[in-house]
């Protein structure tokens, strides 16, 4: 049985992975960090995506909404709303910047869900550098605004005093994992969910299953839709999260 | 099937820490029922709370990214 | 397959020698764990983000929030307008149903004037009526009793020329006077 699987997987070819290398999109295999490479190409695409979705179709200023109107408002008072209910009102002022990570990774994910498409969010590159903005910006914006205040944040007020410092221990670790979770959470569900399409991609080329693996394709092309959303979303409201505890670090 | 022990070592280690990731989706599927049974004794207090949702599903969701890292770094980087 | 794949690699690095890691992952397939992309990609981020930030903080998000400012505004002033209008509607209906009790009432005075009006005329005409009525009558009882005076007067002649044809036919002789008077006399009888 096993044998069998072994020589009929021999001929098949799976390249899951190839699809999240990063290459030159003038050709050429060598780059070093400012070449334009296939990232780049669909970052690019991505912001002209958002051009499109935000700019464009509100140039009319129309008071009663066209479609593409609609659709700008709705992500504009979709993230404006997560933000205020979240952290409050005093997290508005921090509006763009978390637009700008909802819009760049919604969009992104989006993209890469083009075949052929590169999807820049899987890379835990990317999620790293968007984590550890998010991180940092919290971080330095929680000690400017709170003073030592924010260490308060790791000083459980309300648990018993024996327990407080085992506790500050925790919470100080969960504290700097965060960047880790929140980035490694975004990348892994994009590249995992890319390279599963792929694997079942990679079992079509056995004509017996082939039906089986395009339908296995399409479902899990429709899940992947729905995770693209999803996380795109939580990175937000996480990022909300934690801008709360930057403003009212008291539990 | 030649390699040395090590790279056996890492291949079982990483299977091990795919436990992990099973563990965290039932955590994932706790979290999501209990919202489901509590959203459906009041439905009218569901739509405030499904951003504590998605929060809890994603602190629920952070441990098993831990072991799937685990994983990746047994496989890949060590 | 990717066992293979690792066996591969395993024996590239058993040949190789120390970089194990990077070989692994090149050949592998973790193309997210090769440090040489790193640095492309992180410049090339950040060159997106900041140009989206700055699409999106000075052209995209004031424009729509003008919009939902301006909508919000609008249909303020609109519900405002629309409350005013009401108003005004109650108001004019108030004031028709005002006119129309004031029609009705003016239109049944002057049915009752007119009436009044009709009543008196018809009154007026109905005594003129009677009057004349009773004129003619009396104008025709005075000319009956003419005419009866008359008719007397020629029976009166008749009957005393007849009885005086008769007294004459019988052969007797008779005055006038006597005869006049037996005449007088039967008549009145």
């Amino acid at each position: 049985m096993a044998t069998d699987a072994h020589t009929e997987g021999s001929g098949l070819s799976f390249h899951p992975m190839d699809q999240f290398i990063v290459k030159p999109i003038f050709g050429g295999d060598e780059f070093s960090w400012y070449t334009p490479t296939n990232a780049t190409l669909w970052m690019a695409i991505g912001i002209l995506a958002v051009v499109a979705l935000l700019v464009l179709p509100t140039a009319r200023r129309a008071l009663v909404p066209t479609r593409g109107q609609s659709i700008a408002e709705l992500a504009y008072v979709f993230v404006h709303k997560m933000i205020e209910d979240v952290t409050g009102k005093d997290g508005l002022k921090y509006f763009p910047y978390i637009m700008t990570l909802f819009m760049f990774i919604v969009i992104s994910n989006f993209l890469g869900l083009i075949p052929m498409a590169f999807t820049p969010t899987s890379h835990v590159a990317v999620t790293g550098v968007l984590a550890l903005a998010v991180f940092l910006t919290v971080t330095v914006l929680g000690f400017v605004l709170n003073g030592t205040k924010f260490l308060g944040l790791f000083w459980v007020a309300s648990a018993p005093l024996a327990l407080r410092p085992i506790l500050a221990i925790i919470e100080l670790i969960s504290y700097f994992v965060r960047p880790i979770t929140h980035s490694v959470r975004l990348g892994g569900n994009m590249m995992a969910g890319h390279a599963v399409i792929k694997v079942f991609a990679g079992f079509a080329q056995v004509a017996a299953v082939s039906p089986i693996a395009i339908a296995g394709v399409v479902a899990i092309y429709g899940l992947e839709v729905m995770v693209a959303f999803i996380q795109a979303y939580v990175f937000t409201i996480l990022t909300c999260v934690y801008l709360k505890d930057a403003l009212h670090p008291s539990h | 099937m030649e390699g040395d022990i090590a790279q056996l070592g890492q291949f079982i280690g990483a299977g091990l820490a795919g436990f992990g990731a099973g563990v965290a989706a039932l955590g994932v599927g706790n979290v999501a029922g209990n919202f489901l049974a509590g959203a459906l004794r009041n439905p009218s207090a569901a739509a405030s709370q499904t951003a504590t949702l998605f929060i809890g599903i994603a602190f629920a969701e952070a441990l098993g990214i831990f072991s799937f890292l685990v994983a990746l770094l047994l496989m890949f980087a060590v | 397959m990717a066992t293979e794949t690792h066996g591969a690699a395993a024996l590239d690095a058993a040949h190789g020698g120390a970089d194990m890691a990077s070989v692994a992952a090149e050949s592998a397939g973790m193309p997210q764990l090769d440090p040489a992309v790193f640095p492309n990609l992180i410049f090339w981020l950040i060159v997106a983000l900041i140009a989206l930030y700055l699409i999106l903080s000075r052209v995209a998000l004031p424009r729509i929030a003008g919009i939902l400012s301006e909508r919000h505004g609008t249909i303020a002033n609109d519900l405002a307008a629309a409350e005013d209008l009401k108003a005004k509607a109650a108001e004019a209906d108030a004031a028709y149903n005002q006119a129309l009790a004031d029609a009705r009432a003016e239109a049944q005075k002057i049915a009752a004037d007119t009436r009044a009006e009709i009543q008196a005329d018809l009154d007026e005409a109905i005594a003129q009526a009677d009057a004349e009525i009773s004129e003619r009558a009396a104008q025709s009882e005075k000319a009956i009793a003419e005419i009866r005076a008359s008719a007397v007067e020629s029976v009166r002649e008749v009957a005393t020329a007849t009885a005086a044809e008769l007294v004459a036919a019988l052969g007797a002789s008779a005055d006038d006077a006597v005869i006049a008077k037996a005449v007088e006399d039967r008549m009145k009888g």
